[in-house]
């Protein structure tokens, strides 16, 4: 309970802050419309005029969330949770292609770690070009990746979440590497004096020693996984998913739409990181390692 | 084992020269070293730190390779005796992997040497009791003392039967009355189980109460400078130190280490 209160006084800062960055940015459009009823608009009225505006540069906190309630849960209580314009929807169409990215990113930046811990040429060949991979701006790389798979044939789900792969491996071959390679050099000492082999080794030392490595590293990489999706939508004009809608607000300065998609994907986000959390719980708690 | 004479040293080094190249030249480690070791021998290796007695352990197991003169270890190659799990090494820390119970660490040897499942519960017993720690076999390292956690890992090195114990400056990281304690039980546990030790330390009254002989070392090159035969009987009670024939041998210690010195 004491963890409650510097949160909610936060968030009640960061929401103060909102409202009055609203006014200055929609005045203009608010004194501009009274000027045009010939009408003069005294502080206060300026300034509810601000936050209630139907396209606003910076929607207010309030409208944000109301939006954000007409397209989940009001349409879920109303039956229609999967109806089009359903953040619902959306959020799902979004969410199938992080996850599975996020499998191929974690299991290809699993295995990359392996080999270049156990084979010094892979380790030399292999990790400038992971790194120069994520030098590549992703908007520039993830246009292309869409046409060339479109032009074979491949559409919907599966180049997104390449894209999503494309981000959410390099985290986890970093931490993988560095994982792998966190035993002491007397815990591997001690394998020698076994006459331990490589396998071994890596089954009974290596992978159960990085495994608090490969935890932090899944965290960064789902949200990377879901960054990439969500860009992934972007360039295509797709019309599913959570980026479409920031996309479709932006063609018709939905602004509240765009902000309302952009909460939705912080909100998936923090429930994917979330659920990882436990699952590293339980896992390090039932190895003994939870800190 | 043991198609070998009796009267054959269990570790025998002749002319042992080891030098490490280094980036600041090469470093000579060890220096014609001679030393026969025989069966239910307690040894230990004293001298300052860079006297190369950590490097002769390591060579004797196989981790450290002499670049001259030879060792053998049961009348074979230090390789070639750790594949036949001639030793048993204890480490300077108790080095317990943490996501293993206490018996799941002494199983670990087991599980790598490809020993029977059938005989796990039963040497884990076997080695958890030698050492005091039964009951614990549940339990995480980091809910154990230091004392009990090094405790734990020579029950690991003794789990697999070997002969010999390579032990690593295994209590110098705890404090006196710990370490008092471990040694009184580190002589019972030998006089139980007959075996080999070979015990690194740099504690003069560890290693003149532990020892049947005593080897000083000294640094650059690393060599041994005195081989000392303890005269103590090997029943010895905690207040043996106070002897005049215990404080004569430690005062022949010193003075090997006090020579060693000298050089420098």
């Amino acid at each position: 309970m004491k963890n409650v209160l510097p949160i909610l006084t936060v968030v009640a800062v960061i929401v103060a802050i909102w409202y009055v960055a609203a006014i200055p940015m929609n005045k203009q459009w608010a004194l501009d419309q009274a000027a045009r009823a010939d009408t003069t608009l005294t502080t206060g009225a300026l300034v509810l005029e601000t936050w209630s505006q139907e396209r606003p540069r910076l929607p207010a906190p309030h409208q944000v969330v109301t939006e954000l309630w007409s397209s989940t849960g009001d349409l879920a209580l109303s039956g229609s949770a999967f109806s089009k314009r359903s953040l619902i929807l959306h959020a799902w169409y979004t969410l199938s292609a992080t996850l599975l990215g996020f499998a191929f990113g974690t299991t290809l930046g699993i295995l990359l770690a392996v080999g270049i811990v156990h084979s010094r040429a892979m380790d030399m060949g292999v990790m400038p070009w992971a790194i120069a991979s994520q030098t590549i701006p992703i908007l520039a790389i993830a246009p292309m990746i869409i046409v060339v798979l479109n032009s074979i044939g491949i559409s919907g789900l599966i180049p997104k979440a390449i894209i999503s792969a494309y981000l959410s491996f390099f985290p986890v071959v970093v931490g993988m590497v560095k994982g792998l390679r966190s035993p002491a050099i007397m815990d591997l000492d001690l394998m020698r004096t076994y006459s331990a082999n490589q396998t071994q080794t890596f089954w009974k030392l290596r992978l159960p020693a990085s495994m608090p490595f490969l935890f932090a590293s899944l965290k960064v990489g789902i949200a990377a996984a879901l960054v990439g999706t969500i860009v992934g939508e972007l360039p295509a004009g797709a019309i599913r998913g959570l980026g479409a809608r920031m996309l479709s607000g932006s063609y018709y300065g939905q602004t509240i739409q765009i902000w309302s998609a952009l909460f939705a994907a912080a909100i998936l986000a923090a429930i994917l990181v979330g659920i990882i959390g436990v699952i590293q719980r339980r896992i390090l708690k039932r190895m003994g390692m939870a800190q | 084992m043991g198609t070998w004479d009796v009267t054959t040293p269990v570790i025998e080094a002749k002319d042992l020269d080891l030098t490490f190249r280094t980036n600041d030249g090469p470093i000579h480690a060890l220096s014609g070293v001679n030393l026969d070791i025989e069966k239910g021998d307690f040894v230990s290796f004293i001298g300052p730190s860079g006297c190369g007695k950590t490097t002769f352990l390591r060579v004797i197991a196989g981790l450290e390779h002499a670049t001259g003169g030879a060792v053998s270890v049961n009348g074979m190659t230090p390789d070639e005796a750790r594949k036949n799990r001639a030793y048993g090494y204890v480490f300077q820390a108790a080095g317990l992997y943490p996501w293993r119970t206490i018996a799941g660490n002494i199983r670990l040897p087991l599980e790598i040497m490809d020993i029977p499942k059938s005989e796990h519960a039963e040497r884990i017993a076997r080695v958890l009791e030698l050492v005091d720690l039964t009951g614990f076999e549940k339990s995480f390292p980091w809910q154990l003392s230091g004392g009990m956690q090094q405790r734990a890992s020579i029950a690991r090195a003794l789990a697999f039967d070997a002969d010999i114990l390579l032990m690593d400056e295994p209590f110098g990281a705890l404090d006196e009355i710990v370490r008092d304690h471990l040694n009184e039980q580190l002589l019972e546990l030998w006089a139980r189980t007959e075996k080999t030790i070979a015990f690194v330390t740099h504690s003069i009254p560890e290693a003149v109460y532990l020892s049947t002989r005593i080897v000083v070392m000294s640094p650059r090159p690393g060599r041994i400078t005195d081989v000392i035969e303890s005269p103590l009987p090997r029943e010895r009670p905690l207040d043996i130190r106070d002897t005049p024939e215990f404080l004569a041998v430690a005062h022949r210690v010193r003075e090997g280490l006090r020579e060693g010195h000298s050089y420098d």
